[in-house]
């Protein structure tokens, strides 16, 4: 039984994350009339394609590093030293992460854009004709990658920190390493999972960014996709999507295998270090002060954004803030059908993914802790590969799967119908909700299952009366994470949707082309709110 | 073969290669208890897992009450289950957890009589709506007995149902195990790697080795006429010494030291033995097999002395001799049983 249902589970998980991809890459070789190279050597020959192969790779590597040397610092700042207002800070710096990609994306584009607040403030100070830069190109895209990814490397750090055993360091100490040595000879041997792994989720999170740079003009590889697909060149397309899977799968095999193995590491779970108290003045309240200025900056772009809700259409022309304020925007999204429609598809698309997404968990998860499970590793592995996958490439792969009719082939034709948005947020956030439920089964004690069944309960009842409130954290956490990521999503949208299911961030999109700015950010401000509920549930203890 | 209420036949369970049970026979009659004691891996808690359902045999059935429930889902055989680690429900009041296997449509009236009286049976009564966290070891212990009981299955099984405790505690809650089960007379099955406590509270104990069944009895059979080496030795304190064979009923442990043996099976003269004796079963004399005091062990209640005896040990429970480390020694011995070598 327990293995009929172990195999069905690995061929459904084929079939959603496997399948789509693997047809893909099969289309890009293949033509009407069989094997062909004929696509790739057109591919091969566009030095635009091999130029966006290149902006793919390098804005990955850069964020990157961007990303670990803000991140990997304040983490350290956060974790050792005490000062006042540390607590309220070390809370704020997760705060990037509230924001859906594109919503960041725009609110820095009200704030650092040609038209933003600070260049205006830059202008009106110095008294210059024009804003002294734009914001556009590969540096602006760096600049948000930056933003929003660092938190992968401070946290990662943080988790790892804490971790290590203070004898070590006293250890290293006691044998004559002064504090830098000691930083580079043991504190970073030890943190090296943690940070390998920070480092593999940057780089693939970049990779397969699309949100900044489509906005800044930045021709990476995903926007080339939608761009080639929107022009009509299909072909084109796929051969684009599967170059870019092929990069993704290369990256991952080349670190995603050695971060695995290091991940191992035996770091000593004895006491952690204590923090260090600043008692010098002059110390405190200079970290102090750096912490206020850098959550400032951090807090901005979600001022800014609550700030622009409340513009009305071209009401903000030439002077420093806008000139009024008020709630028609919100209104108008409340009460004209047409605006609040997106919201509702938003809302009601990821509500559908979430439960798709903790269904399939919670299968997952039953099976993988039974004693003697067959096909874990499999199970394990087929849940959480989307991640991996840029959401470029899984939309197109899904919309290359589901747009023929092929029953015998597992091929429906979902593009176009309400089904595929929510299908394509279930495949892409599952490994978020399988991540917290697959954790939460594993702390499980099998023995209670077991005792409900010895005391007369089915499989059924036991499911409902006991495996599920216990795992209520963990689906709570993982179902909030996932429906908030959800709810925001672009890449995969922009691909798939169509007029009567436009989410929430195609509206931004469009409002944004109608320079109704103040409609985009009260999109955004609904945005931001959902993400910070879920983040609240998903992380309460 | 007496026609028992609880039987197992020819039960054989394989874990890819290697056979954790192998043709497991026995039978329990109505209202016995039965210990299944062994070493770790011996295959006795997969035996208790084989009863309660939770694996299925390759081979063999298991029989209640001349009904074959060897193809029954855990949730249909009704067999009370104690978990080794209890496995209380942590979400759920200590009476939401007794109640749990009640009959769902059981009327919250009977419902409550049923968890008061089973609470009442472990001493535990008016603990309702305590939560599981809030409960020491010993009473999670006995929440885990009356939840198990409460349904009024037919069979219990109990997983290791002391080793969670501390010793101080343990006692205490055998005595209490053990009153409990008289009380309701169910039939039980229960896992043990301790001799001490499957004597206790087992009328039979089956001795496991390797997924086989060695010796089953009751534990004044075992502990006095073992039939294998591994159960004279497994079960309570002995001594082995090798020995040779010189008749029916005697053996040479050294040069001209020849013993009274009992033997199981009959043993050819001339064949090597090993030899078993018990502490209690050894005295030091002033003559017999010549070997030095190696230890004395004080523990309160008695005393051993540790004998070397050309390479091998004896040990001696309460000598009347007063004997110091390093002086020379005689053994004799009232009993000792002899194996095939």
């Amino acid at each position: 039984m327990t293995r009929r249902t172990g195999l069905s589970l690995v061929l459904v998980l084929l079939w959603l994350v496997v399948y789509p991809v693997a047809l893909i890459v099969l289309d890009s070789v293949r033509g009407p009339d069989g094997w062909t190279l004929e696509y790739l050597s057109a591919f091969a020959r566009e030095s635009v394609e091999w130029a966006a192969l290149w902006n793919s790779v390098w804005i990955s590597l850069a964020s990157v590093v961007l990303a670990a040397l803000l991140g990997i610092p304040l983490a350290f700042v956060f974790e050792r030293l005490r000062f006042p207002g540390q607590r309220v800070l070390g809370a704020l710096v997760a705060l990037p992460a509230v924001l859906p990609p594109l919503v960041g994306v725009i609110a820095f584009l009200f704030l650092y854009g040609e038209s933003g607040f600070v260049p205006r403030i830059i202008v009106e100070l110095l008294g210059l004709d024009q804003s002294p830069w734009r914001l556009r190109g590969a540096g602006a895209v760096l600049l948000v990658h930056a933003y929003s990814m660092y938190v992968y490397f401070y946290l990662f750090t943080r988790a790892g920190l804490a971790k290590v055993d203070a004898s070590m360091i006293e250890a290293a100490h006691s044998l004559g390493c002064g504090v830098f040595a000691t930083f580079r000879r043991v504190m970073l041997p030890l943190l090296r999972p943690q940070l390998a792994a920070a480092a593999l989720l940057t780089f693939m999170t970049a990779l397969g960014s699309f949100s900044a740079p489509y906005i800044y003009n930045f021709r990476t590889m995903t926007v080339q996709i939608v761009t080639t697909k929107l022009n009509g060149d299909l072909r084109m397309a796929v051969v684009e999507t599967a170059a870019l899977a092929t990069i993704a799968v290369i990256v991952l095999v080349l670190l995603g295998g050695r971060a695995g193995a290091r991940s191992v590491v035996a770091v000593g779970k004895g006491t952690p270090p204590s923090a260090r108290h600043l008692t010098q003045p002059v110390a405190r309240w200079g970290a102090a002060l750096v912490g206020w200025v850098f959550s400032a900056v951090l807090l901005l772009p979600h001022l800014t954004l609550i700030v622009m809700s409340l513009v009305p259409l071209g009401s903000w022309t030439t002077q420093l803030v806008p000139p009024s304020y008020t709630l028609a925007n919100y209104a108008a999204l409340v009460t004209e059908p047409e605006r609040l429609r997106p919201l509702v598809n938003s809302l009601w698309m990821a509500a559908a993914a979430t439960v798709g997404a903790i269904a399939l968990s919670l299968w997952a998860g039953r099976l993988i802790v039974q004693r003697r499970a067959r096909f874990r590793r499999a199970i394990e592995t087929l849940v959480s590969l989307p991640w991996a996958v840029p959401g470029t490439v899984l939309a197109m792969a899904l919309a290359t799967a589901f747009s023929i009719r092929a029953p015998w082939f597992g091929r429906f034709v979902l593009v176009g119908t309400a089904v595929i948005l929510p299908l394509a947020y279930l495949v892409r956030n599952l490994p978020i909700a399988a991540g917290s439920i697959l954790a939460g089964f594993r702390q499980l004690d099998p023995s209670l299952e077991e005792a409900a069944a010895s005391l007369g309960a089915g499989r059924w009842r036991t499911l409902r009366t006991v495996t599920i409130p216990l795992l209520r954290p963990a689906i709570l956490a993982g179902g909030a994470l996932a429906f908030a990521t959800a709810v925001g999503d672009f890449v995969t949208s922009i691909v798939l949707y169509t007029f009567d299911t436009r989410p929430i961030s195609i509206e931004i999109l469009g409002a944004l082309r109608a320079y109704d700015v103040g409609m985009a950010a009260a999109y955004g401000v609904v945005l931001m709110c959902v993400s910070a509920i879920a983040m609240a549930v998903g992380t309460r203890r | 073969m007496p026609h028992g209420f609880l039987e197992l036949v020819d039960l054989t369970k394989r874990f890819d290669d290697h056979r954790a049970v192998s043709e497991l026979s026995l039978s329990v009659p109505r209202g016995s208890v039965l210990a299944l004691l062994g070493p770790s891996g011996s295959g006795k808690t997969t035996t208790l897992r084989l009863l309660a359902g939770f694996e299925r045999p390759d081979a063999g059935s298991v029989i209640v009450d001349g009904v074959d429930v060897t193809a029954a889902p855990p949730a249909e055989r009704r067999f009370g289950m104690v978990f080794q680690h209890y496995a209380l429900f942590p979400h759920l009041t200590v009476g939401q957890n007794v109640g749990f296997g009640l009959p769902q449509r059981l009327g919250r009236n009977d419902r409550t009589a049923h968890v008061a009286e089973a609470l009442a049976l472990v001493d535990l009564a008016g603990f309702e709506d305590r939560q599981v966290s809030a409960l020491s070891g010993g009473q999670q212990q006995r929440v885990a007995v009356a939840r198990a009981l409460a349904p009024a299955p037919t069979i219990l099984l109990l997983d290791e149902p002391l080793s969670n405790l501390d010793p101080g505690l343990r006692e205490r809650t055998r005595r209490e195990l053990k009153a409990a089960l008289r009380k309701v007379g169910i039939t039980t099955v229960f896992v043990t790697h301790e001799q001490e406590e499957a004597f206790a509270l087992g009328d039979q104990v089956a001795v496991l080795r390797d997924g086989r069944l060695e010796q089953v009895g009751t534990p004044q059979e075992l502990y006095e006429h073992p039939k294998t080496l591994f159960v004279a030795t497994f079960v309570g304190r002995a001594s082995v010494l090798d020995g040779v064979m010189a008749d029916d009923r005697h053996a040479d442990i050294a040069d001209g030291v020849r013993w009274t043996v009992e033997t199981s099976e009959r043993v050819a003269s001339g064949q090597p033995v090993r030899v078993v004796v018990r502490p209690e079963d050894v005295m030091l004399a002033n003559a017999g097999l010549a070997g030095t005091v190696m230890e004395r062990r004080y523990t309160g209640a008695r005393a051993f002395v540790t004998i070397d005896v050309q390479g091998a040990t004896v040990e001696v429970e309460e000598p009347v001799q007063q004997a110091e480390i390093g002086d020379a020694a005689y053994v004799t011995v009232k009993r000792a049983l002899a194996f095939p070598a």
